[in-house]
């Protein structure tokens, strides 16, 4: 008895989770590397705030058409963008549209999609129907698809680019979560919260929906990335966050005119993007495995 | 004595691809309060579902279930969220009937916060009295802030038993609440179940498959075969004197712990007549030694034999055996 040796100090499930999640070195990569770009995006948020923006004007907007597409150099690591601008400090200062678009845009979908999918998968039937033949016809249109199209009809602004990543990852989610919710009604303890009086909103919120987080969990760490490329993709396509602001995405596409020149300047916007959705899917992959309680150390 | 629940032809079909699937037909019973009605019957006679109709996990789809004179299946959301207090139920299986993300403390402190006799906020309260009931169950104070993992299933029964005695309910249904144990626990949780009965004066319908078990615990006992009643009568009466051929069948398959004398088991030949649009007459008469043409000719009627011993079985009635 586990509980006998360890006395008062026990051990949660999701305790023994992050246990197990620490043990997986390319997932702890991961983390780190997310957990720098959370530190990094608050700290250019910090410095605009102190400045009062004077900082960004001067160094990330702007331009020193001098010194156009130098190369990495002492001075400037990362090399100067076609305006001059230092590319190091672009790269720092997209971060936070890339982060915090992205997860504001999971945490809709997440929200919308989880109501949605929990409602199908606890009533079922009719219900049930309705709600994921929706999500069908809009799983059928590709999502990218979907959110340009989205972005063209409400006209592009960073609420418009975030409505349409977040509907275009709804019926992910929606679907999760009714998966997750099925395998769990049917259990005797459902019953028994039924016997004691827990109306429907109970049992889903507190024993439902707490029983059916890891894949939702896992499913949000990869969506993020898929959301982060999307908003880079619809940057690219001139649809998303508009030139002189830095987005990696953005950068990428309007320096894919000097890819010849200058090998800098496609280069580092491509890393990072490739980079951060690197990161996010070994956490999730480790989110996964150590979110699995077949898997027992 | 006073009635406490009163059964009338309780009816609970599930609908199927191949047609209506009569897990529970026509059922009917009193419990008076304080005693034990012992219902036993084989796998999938319906048993369990028919636990569950009376406290409406399933909605019936016929009957009436009366308690204490109130009907039970006419009540409003509601006034059914009160009634739980009266009527609680102990599950089978104690790894699934404990939510895996709630303690001890938690699992047992939910009835309280959900029946509101406590503010969700007033956690020392809450706290005196999960530790009360703790004792009352034989948990140790230890357990409190453990998880349903880290217990075995002797303990996590107790934990189901906590639950179901916090609201201080009259009536508890026992939904065969010992199988999944070992045999030595099953005796401690039965001692348990019986001195809680006594001490808080419990009325239980006590759901099992083990014959041994629903002796030791039964004032009356009701013999079911595919969801109708095959015969009821008080304990010792019906193991004394079974009287329906399938009772006999079932009592003469309990071992008898003695080398010397011979089992003298009464086999059951012939395959179980399915549950899913069930034809006319005994449900039974497919295995029964004793059938004749008649017995699928008609539908069979609960007749008192004896007095208190009630059977279905067209033979017995016509003293033809």
């Amino acid at each position: 008895m586990k509980a006998e040796k360890t006395g008062k100090q026990q051990r949660s499930l999701w305790q023994e989770a992050w246990r197990r999640f620490k043990k997986n070195k390319s997932a702890m990569i991961g983390l780190a590397f997310f957990a720098a770009l959370i530190v990094i995006a608050i700290a250019t948020l910090v410095i605009d705030f102190a400045t009062g923006n004077e900082f960004y004007q001067n160094y990330v907007i702007n331009q020193d058409l001098t010194s156009r597409l130098k190369g990495p150099s002492m001075e400037h690591i990362f090399g100067q963008d076609e305006f001059g601008r230092d590319m190091l400090l672009r790269m720092i200062w997209a971060v936070r549209y890339s982060l915090f678009m992205g997860s504001m845009s999971i945490i809709i979908s997440l929200i919308v999609g989880g109501i949605l999918g929990a409602v199908s998968g606890y009533y079922g039937k009719a219900v049930d129907g309705v709600i994921m033949r929706c999500m069908d016809i809009l799983l059928a249109i590709p999502s990218m698809l979907l959110a340009t199209a989205i972005v063209a009809a409400l006209g592009t602004s960073l609420v418009n680019v975030l409505i349409a990543i977040a509907i275009s990852y709804v019926p992910t989610f929606a679907r999760t979560v009714r998966a997750s919710v099925l395998t769990v009604k049917d259990q005797e303890f459902i019953d028994a919260a039924r016997a004691i009086g827990c109306h429907d909103g109970e049992i889903i919120f507190k024993y439902i929906i707490p029983n059916a987080m890891a894949p939702i969990i896992v499913q949000a760490t990869v969506g993020l990335a898929g959301a982060i490329l999307s908003i880079a993709g619809l940057s690219f396509l001139g649809l998303g966050i508009q030139p002189p602001t830095p987005e990696w995405g953005a950068m990428l596409s309007n320096a894919r005119t000097y890819i010849r020149d200058a090998w800098h300047v496609t280069v580092i916007p491509g890393l990072g993007i490739m980079l951060t959705i690197l990161a996010l899917n070994l956490m999730g992959d480790g989110l996964r495995d150590a979110l699995d309680p077949r898997l027992k150390d | 004595m006073a009635e406490i629940l009163r059964v009338e032809h309780l009816q609970k079909y599930f609908p199927v691809p191949d047609g209506m699937l009569h897990a529970v037909d026509d059922v009917s019973f009193t419990i008076h309060a304080g005693k034990t009605l012992g219902v036993v019957g084989e796998s999938g006679c319906g048993k369990s579902t028919m636990g569950r109709a009376i406290l409406r996990l399933h909605e019936p789809t016929g009957g009436k279930v009366f308690f204490q004179g109130r009907d039970v299946l006419a009540l409003s959301a509601q006034e059914m969220k009160e009634l739980r207090r009266e009527m609680q139920i102990i599950f089978q299986d104690p790894f699934a009937s404990l939510n895996p993300r709630m303690t001890v403390s938690e699992a047992i402190a939910a009835p309280l916060i959900v029946q509101k006799l406590y503010n969700r906020r007033d956690k020392e309260g809450i706290n005196k009295r999960v530790r009360e009931i703790m004792d009352m169950a034989g948990l140790a104070q230890r357990l409190i802030n453990t998880y349903p993992h880290e217990l075995d299933g002797g303990r996590r029964q107790r934990i189901g038993i906590a639950r179901a005695l916090a609201l201080n309910p009259k009536f508890v249904v026992c939904d065969e609440p010992v199988s999944a144990l070992d045999v030595s626990i099953q005796a401690q949780i039965l001692n348990l179940m019986q001195d809680l009965q006594d001490e808080l004066d419990l009325t239980y319908l006590f759901i099992t498959h083990d014959l041994s078990v629903v002796k030791y615990i039964s004032n009356d006992i009701l013999v079911m075969y595919l969801g109708q009643m095959v015969e009821k009568a008080p304990a010792e009466k019906l193991f004394e004197k079974p009287m329906h051929p399938y009772t006999q069948a079932l009592l003469s398959a309990i071992p008898v712990p003695d080398p010397d004398r011979p089992m003298s088991r009464i086999t059951m030949k012939g395959e179980i007549t399915s549950p899913v649009n069930p034809e006319k007459g005994c449900r039974f008469a497919k295995r029964c030694p004793h059938a004749t043409a008649a017995c699928t000719q008609q539908d069979m009627k609960l007749t008192e034999q004896e007095p208190g011993h009630f059977v279905t079985c067209l033979r017995l009635q016509r003293g033809e055996l």
